[in-house]
């Protein structure tokens, strides 16, 4: 399922790549680079492995485009439960999901993993607009909470293990609620509670197939779309009255 | 526009689908971006197919919030339940039609104001959507809407079938006069026998066009107690007619939320016609056999317990007091 936005992204990531030539090596790659939804996509799961130069650990993080997010807080208005207040993140990722070979904080000081946005906690959501500190840390808290429950944000880290000294492997699973995009797969290697290398890998989830034709019509001919739901339904319509005509 | 997540309904379903016997046959929607059971889809359709043949509403007032309860994101819920009630209707409308149960005329009068008030509250949608507050809207107008018709009609066919019992009771007066029987531009409609204004049908149209654009439904549960009581129209023209105008409200919905927000599921709707305009064949037949009254007192027990959940919703402290709308175009 080789596409030239892959590519691409490929060129992108290794010319970007954030971690010093000299560091301590990881190399690292995914099962699968792309994961097409079609009918029938009930989730997927994809395999991490990769070896590292030593006995180390190692975290994975994978990361969903970012987006615009607002959060609505619920209050009580004249008796009833409306939506009281709002804040809107600038920076959130439509998918966040944390691998480790071992219990974060174990292996992982505080400065480096906010450094490298290491785990849900970590994430930095920039509000929009005037907001206390305070508040919106409240309302990052919450729609943290809301995207664990909706299966996007993981709620604990996938556990990554070592096949002897220097090979290492994981599987996660994308939920069938996978949003679509092209996520980044950052693997870091650590030594003494600090990053000491790290690569990234990009992973595409896109729609294929007859879903993907009728999405992308759906939002580049929206009017024409439209009229062909309506002239559909109505011979679905007419058809389904046939077999009664004479009843 | 904005979406809300289905955080714990989508995932339950999941769990209570697979633990039952009937075969599981997920579809994606690609709209939608979610895979749902085909045999729970095709049952839907047919069930609210079957509501909307016997009592000549749409049904979108009970489908769209099925869809929702089952994991379909709000907004492609409410315009994907749209897309499917223009099916729905035709179907209903030509098994009506079969019988001479249309009155045309009354019909497209009705969708004059119909398409001038649906045009008004997309605009009205927009803004409330905005400001965050569509949700609480629509629960309102729900709420306020059928509570007092299904109150007024449930006392109303109650009364009709207590008179039926005490032979040799007064007759109810065929024809009462009003001011709304003051008013200019009379117009006479040969098939529903009456010699109304034109501007009563033009204003009840209007009035159902905006609120079935706010509310993302034909308007048929509102049209058809209007169209009895505020009209004076015989009961056996009225689920024919309002199924006529409900095809073109709910086209003209379609079309506006696919062009605005990107959120009708064709997929979606036609699964769901394919089960439902099956059950509105029957639906029409099984409302041929009831009374006017009975099926007066069926829908507004329906009617009044949809507006009693919707009621206890807004009044009860949310279980997750912060949401997350999704911008559907994102």
């Amino acid at each position: 399922m080789t596409r030239s936005p892959l590519c691409w992204v490929i060129g992108l990531v290794l010319g970007l790549n954030p971690f010093p030539l000299h560091a301590d090596s990881v190399t690292a790659d995914l099962s699968s680079h792309a994961i097409a939804i079609s009918t029938g996509f009930t989730g997927a799961s994809v395999v991490l492995f990769g070896a590292t130069d030593g006995p180390a650990d190692i975290i994975a993080v994978i990361r969903g485009p970012d987006h615009e997010q607002t959060v609505w807080r619920k209050g009580k208005v004249a008796g009833l439960w409306t939506n009281a207040e709002s804040v809107t993140f600038a920076n959130v990722p439509s998918f966040y999901l944390v691998a480790a070979s071992r219990p974060l904080e174990e292996i992982v000081s505080t400065p480096e993993a906010v450094l490298h946005r290491i785990g849900v906690t970590n994430l930095k959501f920039e509000p929009k607009g005037a907001v206390t500190p305070e508040r919106a840390r409240v309302f990052a808290d919450a729609l943290i909470e809301v995207q664990k429950r909706a299966g996007v944000f993981s709620p604990s880290h996938v556990k990554i293990s070592f096949l002897g000294d220097r090979l290492f492997r994981t599987t996660f699973t994308l939920p069938a609620n996978t949003p679509t995009g092209t996520y980044l797969v950052e693997v870091f290697l650590l030594r003494d509670k600090d990053v000491v290398g790290g690569q990234t890998t990009p992973l595409i989830v896109s729609r294929v197939g007859v879903d993907a034709a009728v999405f992308d019509f759906a939002q580049q001919r929206a009017i024409v779309y439209g009229a062909i739901a309506v002239l559909m339904a109505v011979m679905a319509g007419w058809l389904a009255s046939l077999p009664f005509r004479n009843a | 526009m904005c979406r809300h997540r289905p955080v714990p309904l989508g995932g339950d379903f999941d769990d209570s689908a697979q633990g039952q016997n009937f075969p599981i046959m997920d579809v994606y929607l690609p709209i939608a971006e979610v895979s749902l059971d085909i045999f729970v889809l095709l049952g839907l359709g047919a069930a609210v197919g079957f509501l909307s043949g016997v009592f000549g509403v749409g049904g979108g007032f009970l489908l769209t919030p099925l869809l929702i309860l089952i994991g379909v994101p709000a907004p492609v819920a409410v315009a994907s339940s749209a897309n499917q009630l223009v099916g729905a209707s035709v179907s209903g409308v030509l098994a009506h039609w079969r019988r001479g149960n249309v009155d045309f005329k009354m019909g497209f009068i009705l969708l004059v104001g119909g398409l001038a008030g649906s045009f008004l509250g997309v605009w009205l949608f927009t803004i409330f959507a905005r400001l965050g507050q569509i949700e609480l809207v629509i629960s309102l107008c729900y709420v306020v809407l059928l509570g007092t018709l299904g109150f007024l009609m449930g006392i109303e066919s109650v009364r009709a079938m207590l008179r039926q019992r005490k032979p040799g009771a007064a007759r109810r007066k065929l024809h009462r006069h009003t001011w709304l029987h003051g008013l200019p531009l009379k117009t006479r409609f040969r098939k529903s026998q009456l010699y109304i204004s034109a501007l009563l049908p033009v204003g009840l149209g209007f009035l159902v066009g905006v609120l079935s654009a706010i509310m993302g439904i034909g308007g048929g549960f509102i049209m058809v107690p209007a169209m009895i009581y505020m009209l004076g129209m015989p009961t056996s023209m009225v689920p024919g007619t309002s199924l006529l105008q409900i095809i073109f409200v709910a086209a003209n919905v379609t079309m506006l939320q696919a062009y605005t927000n990107r959120t009708v599921d064709a997929v979606l709707a036609l699964v769901l016609l394919v089960g439902g305009v099956i059950g509105a064949q029957f639906g029409t037949r099984f409302g041929m056999r009831l009374r006017g009254e009975q099926l007066r007192f069926l829908l507004a027990l329906l009617v009044l317990a949809v507006a009693a959940q919707l009621a206890h919703d807004l009044t009860i402290r949310p279980k997750t007091l912060f949401v997350i709308p999704l911008d559907y175009r994102g």
